[in-house]
């Protein structure tokens, strides 16, 4: 007992240490990230219609069906101003989704993650893997609604181009995030407390649908910190053709979430493997 | 046991892995030689799959040394699954792809390039007998298909030692004894093999070795034949009949060293079963079977007939 004790204590300090280690993203993780894309392509046309339905049919119902009741907001017309939301809260959701209820099924019911770990990989290659995807995903909804902007003429300002990389970082930041939620998810069930507590508040407190100075002194405070919050008010500008303002500011939020976000999932799924 | 560690694939000294309060391993060692076929034996929830996850590096444990393939594990556990092929319960094959390209993705886990896995997927699917399945979907196959392509797949990096977690579990009689067949062919090839199982058949064919597990601890290790010999009396006669309670009374005073009865049958373990033999010939109301002891006796021997569940 004495003996094994001792042992222990000699395998904690090294166990300890992995477990609280720095995430490092290797080159292991593109095979890993070609399996999802192979999945994803035998599946892509429905997928990429539901990706893009949900949003589109919000940007248009919205944008022309509240647009006709009301003025102009912040000076542009309702579907304008809905434009830059829509892209941000799709990245959202898209990035999110998959973060969650396609990776939970990798890791959980599919058992995906099983053979990965088989293999000569980490789980920070298997998450890292995740991680990336999840935002990709995110992104391919994020411009498919900058080209439905487009298409419809709702925009045509050259720096839509320089949303693509607030996308990229929006998908970053929630798919990090995602992966903290799937850490702890005992079944697809908790998911929905997410998207309900979480993420469908958020996206009324973040500028969205509508400005956030409408909001009382306090939320606003708090909508300041959210990353929805710092997408939108980066995205929105470009889409009108201005530069955004506190550009570092809202950069350094997103890149908060999503690197401290990604640390916080893998720390959480060693602690879940481990047992 | 020197000459054992100097060419051992896997050794485990005094291995220890908690789950809450619970000690699913407890101070396990043992050692693979390279070659030989070496089966982790046990009841369910012995420890069996847990010895092996952690072998494997994909767990912590709570105190033990690991060496695997030279390399100290888990802090270098990717580098030695680099020579090793898995194969898991439950098959988790790729749903979303075909037969060759499960085969094809994963040899890209390994980091090898296409044109290698590429070369080895007809002869792994003939090996697997899923020549005609190449481009089947996994939900066209068969357990016993799924199984084999499950070890096709551990064999994509052509690998030193194959880990199975009860690799027949769930599989009728003629996909079980398909599977048997190719794990002698990759042992007759100088492969390494370290398998769980609670099937004594599968143990007593396979294993040059076998470490009985209960509770987490080591309660036998030895090969089949020794470990018959060595832990139970070679004769074993079972009584069926209304008259085996009174027979299993005098069964003692027959030169029986040992009587059980479980539900309907009176076992009676012995060295010398003569004595025992003429004096049930004279009985009618008995049905005698006389065989010689196994290694299912040992197992139930040492780890108790109360159910695990």
């Amino acid at each position: 007992m004495t003996d094994d004790m001792l042992q222990t204590a000699a395998n904690l300090p090294a166990a300890s240490a992995r477990r609280y280690a720095w995430p490092r993203l290797t080159h292991r993780l593109v095979p890993v990230l070609r399996r999802h894309f192979l999945v994803w392509r035998k599946l892509a046309i429905p997928s990429l219609l539901a990706n893009v339905a949900d949003p589109l049919i919000t940007l248009v119902a919205f944008g022309y069906g509240l647009g006709q009741l009301l003025n102009s907001i912040d000076g542009v017309p309702y579907i304008v101003f809905l434009a830059a939301g829509s892209i941000c809260m799709s990245t959202m959701m898209a990035a999110s989704f998959e973060s969650l209820y396609s990776a939970f099924s990798r890791m959980h019911i599919q058992k995906t993650w099983e053979s990965l770990l088989n293999a000569p990989l980490l789980l920070d290659d298997v998450m890292a893997a995740e991680w990336i995807w999840a935002a990709i995903k995110g992104c391919i909804s994020g411009l498919a609604i900058i080209l439905v902007a487009w298409a419809l003429g709702v925009t045509r300002e050259p720096t839509l181009l320089a949303v693509l990389p607030v996308v990229l970082l929006t998908g970053l930041a929630f798919a990090a995030l995602g992966l903290c939620v799937n850490a702890l998810a005992q079944g697809y069930d908790f998911f929905s407390y997410y998207f309900t507590l979480v993420l469908t508040p958020m996206s009324f407190l973040s500028g969205v649908f509508f400005p956030v100075t409408q909001l009382p002194d306090w939320l606003q405070a708090f909508s300041a910190v959210l990353p929805l919050t710092a997408a939108v008010a980066l995205a929105r500008p470009l889409v009108l053709g201005e530069w955004p303002h506190g550009v570092l500011h809202h950069v350094a939020i997103l890149l908060a979430y999503a690197i401290g976000g990604f640390y916080l999932a893998v720390v959480l799924t060693r602690r879940r493997f481990a047992n | 046991m020197q000459m054992a560690d100097a060419d051992a694939v896997l050794r485990v000294e005094g291995l220890v892995k908690r789950f809450g309060s619970h000690q699913a391993v407890d101070g396990l060692s043992f050692s693979v030689r390279r070659g030989e076929c070496f089966g982790l034996l046990g009841p369910n929830g012995a420890g069996k799959s847990t010895t092996l996850k952690l072998s494997l590096g994909l767990m912590e444990p709570a105190a033990g040394a690991i060496t695997l393939l030279g390399e100290p594990i888990p802090s270098r556990g990717r580098e030695a699954r680099v020579d090793v092929g898995v194969v898991p319960q439950n098959d988790p094959l790729d749903p979303d792809f075909t037969v060759a390209e499960n085969l094809l993705v994963f040899g890209r886990y390994f980091g090898q390039p296409d044109s290698l896995t590429r070369s080895r997927i007809d002869p792994l699917l003939e090996f697997a007998q899923l020549q005609s399945k190449r481009n089947a979907r996994i939900q066209e196959l068969s357990g016993g298909m799924k199984r084999r392509l499950t070890i096709a797949r551990a064999l994509i990096n052509d690998p030193q030692v194959l880990f199975l977690d009860e690799p027949t579990t769930g599989l009728d009689p003629q996909a079980r004894h398909l599977i048997w067949e190719r794990l002698k062919r990759l042992l007759a090839q100088g492969k390494t093999i370290v398998l769980t199982t609670h099937f004594m058949d599968e143990a007593e064919r396979l294993c040059d070795r076998l470490l009985i597990v209960d509770h987490g601890r080591a309660i036998a290790q030895a090969s089949p034949v020794e470990l018959i010999a060595r832990e139970i009396e070679p004769h074993v006669i079972e009584v069926h009949g209304p008259g085996r309670e009174q027979w299993a009374a005098q069964a003692p005073s027959l030169g029986c060293d040992r009587v059980e009865t479980v539900g309907e049958t009176t076992f009676a373990y012995c060295q010398h079963p003569e004595t025992a033999l003429a004096a049930l010939n004279q009985r009618t109301d008995l049905r005698v079977l006389h065989r010689p002891a196994n290694l299912e006796d040992v197992f139930l021997k040492l780890t108790g007939r109360e159910l695990r569940d």
